[in-house]
């Protein structure tokens, strides 16, 4: 019987199985943020514990309020930092080198194939993407992680999707995953590991495969997982070429995470993209979704481009393509917020952070702000925001607004028109 | 060990999340206990209030299929907490928040349809109240003079978490 890319990585990293069906694994890397990290930071002073497992397994970033707006936040992120200083974790990211955990971290290489990764964060499936496990857990996970260097897990089973047929000009992994999580539900994946094949996954690129794995946590999903392959190890490449003599020789290392052919999957559930429409949630689940010929004309007060789902590099190129030589409609504020310090700079090296600007969208920092509702976009009461994001729970971007998902085309249409719009028609 | 149970609190719709339970602009607090005003804060529930008697009462949830779907925060389970409410009672969890409430040796535990209805049956009666037998895994429900003892399912290992008192002690004890 063969194996699934995550009974692989389970496998591997077992350190036992102190019940039936409950696996301790043992962790590669552990991911930190200064909202969730602070109060596990805490009680471990609280329990005499103030120790790392192992400080270069363990990288942290000051991502969601920065630079801090205020005492309380300012006070986390002191905390993280005082942290990361005292126990010599040389992965810390704070201002100025800061940017959005899960574009920030795999950016850096930390992401390998057939990690285990866990983070307090629950869009840390992402990270799957390099053909890891990745899953979001909270701040007593995080605690024993940071202190023990394990997490256990329940074995999950695994979704296959198999991904099919040719992406269409203007529908994007963004419009793929909105189209997936409509047709299996909020719990569709609950428990279980979102394991994306198919040639159109193929011929992604890593920044697409990362917009499709950011997702699977809005289906329930525990990790999405995308097959390392030749994209994944060229993306690698800078970090590990010290370890392997070539490319060809990194791909049959990593191939050995693939999924075997014979795996025995849950469900195999097929998806062929070839008459995908853009694709946007409408209500206050992410399952709520519409295509672009059932919404348009939708109302909006802002527009929004950043994100770990949509603020990568590729993801600007897109959207500027659409606002190249146009201007936001003029009852609609837009806000662009690149990911990470170095998509600012390259976005900025291309003239892409000039054409958002020409067409007047404010340019943030790299943060998590706006998404959740924290900092630098928050939404009014009865506002309404396109947004490139992943969860549009009532008041997620500010108390009494509204978020509808969509692709940075979409979103960028939308700024032009001043209600939702269709990108195809600016292609 | 915590105790579970008391008066119950009725949320009856699925889907309930992270956000409706505790807002992210509240994830700025440094302790648990300054939580504690903002429990359940932006939920939108016919009948329901946040600050309301009823909220204030409870010691148990009793809900609908993907309580605490969303974000890995575990604010969710400590408002909860610092507001008394030490187990959830529903159709089914998020994964994060079920693994969270049983980290903080705290309870949620899925039932099968008739055993949820069967409770549901008394969302109005104002004395319905539960108590939670982790070892035994039964809990007894009691309203308008009745009772009814209902049995329940958990992991081993979260039954281990319960007994131990959440996850930093089980595991700094055997790893």
């Amino acid at each position: 019987m063969g194996k699934t890319t995550a009974e692989k990585i389970f496998d591997a990293h077992l350190v036992n199985e102190p019940f039936p069906g409950t696996k301790v694994l043992r962790l590669d890397a552990v991911l930190c943020h200064e909202i969730t990290t602070p109060i596990a930071i805490d009680d471990l002073i609280r329990r005499g514990k103030d120790r790392v497992f192992d400080p270069t397994k363990i990288k942290a970033v000051i991502d969601h309020v920065t630079p801090s707006k205020d005492t309380k936040t300012a006070t986390q992120a002191k905390i993280l930092r005082d942290w990361a200083r005292r126990h010599d974790i040389k992965d810390f990211f704070d201002v100025g080198a800061n940017g959005v955990c899960h574009a920030l971290f795999p950016e850096r290489g930390f992401i390998r194939p057939g990690y285990t990764v866990i983070m307090g964060d629950s869009h840390t499936c992402t990270h799957g993407a390099f053909g890891a496990f990745a899953a979001g857990i909270g701040t007593t996970d995080l605690e024993v992680g940071i202190l023990k260097g394990v997490c256990a897990f329940r074995q999950p089973k695994t979704i296959k999707f198999n991904v099919t047929g040719t992406l269409p000009a203007g529908v994007y992994a963004k419009d793929v995953i909105l189209h997936i999580i409509g047709k299996i539900g909020v719990n569709g994946a609950t428990d279980k590991v979102m394991e994306f094949h198919g040639p159109v996954v193929d011929a992604m690129s890593m920044e697409s495969r990362m917009t499709l794995c950011n997702m699977a946590i809005e289906a329930g999903g525990t990790s999405g997982i995308c097959q390392p392959d030749m994209t994944t190890v060229d993306y690698l490449w800078p970090f590990i070429q010290e370890e392997f003599t070539d490319t060809c020789a990194a791909l049959a290392d990593y191939s050995q995470w693939r999924a075997d052919a014979d795996a025995e999957y849950d469900q195999v559930i097929e998806i062929d993209v070839t008459t995908l429409e853009p694709t946007i949630t409408f209500g206050y689940k992410p399952d709520q979704v519409k295509t672009i010929s059932e919404i348009a004309g939708a109302r909006l007060d802002q527009v929004y481009i950043g994100s770990c789902t949509n603020g990568r590099l590729e993801d600007i190129r897109i959207a500027a393509q659409i606002l190249k030589g146009r201007k936001l409609a003029p009852h609609v504020r837009g806000i662009l917020s690149p990911a990470t310090p170095a998509i600012f700079k390259d976005a900025s090296k291309e003239g892409l952070i000039e054409i958002f600007m020409e067409a007047g969208f404010c340019v943030t920092n790299p943060t998590c702000g706006a998404c959740l509702g924290m900092s630098n976009g928050v939404l009014a009461d009865g506002e309404v925001c396109a947004s490139t994001t992943n969860r549009n729970f009532m008041g997620r971007m500010g108390k009494g607004g509204m978020v509808h998902l969509m692709s940075p085309a979409t979103a960028a249409a939308s700024a032009i028109e001043g209600v939702i719009a269709d990108p195809r028609k600016y292609l | 060990m915590k105790t579970f149970g008391g008066p119950i609190l009725f949320l009856d719709r699925s889907d309930i999340n992270t956000d409706e339970i505790i807002p992210a602009k509240y994830l700025t607090e440094i302790t648990k206990e300054d939580l504690k005003p903002y429990i359940l804060e932006d939920l939108k529930l016919p009948g329901f209030e946040p600050k309301g008697v009823k909220t204030v009462q409870a010691r148990v949830i009793v809900s609908r299929a993907n309580f605490g779907c969303g974000s890995s925060r575990e604010h969710a389970p400590w408002v909860f907490e610092v507001n008394g409410i030490t187990a959830v009672i529903a159709a089914s969890f998020a994964r994060i928040f079920r693994q969270n409430m049983f980290n903080c040796g705290m309870a949620a535990i899925e039932l099968p349809p008739a055993d949820l209805e069967l409770i549901f049956s008394h969302s109005g009666d104002d004395d319905a109240a539960m108590t939670i037998d982790i070892e035994a895994q039964t809990l007894t429900v009691s309203a308008a003079g009745k009772q009814k003892t209902i049995s329940f399912d958990i992991s081993p290992f979260d039954r281990a978490l319960v007994m131990a008192g959440g996850w930093v002690d089980y595991a700094d004890q055997k790893y």
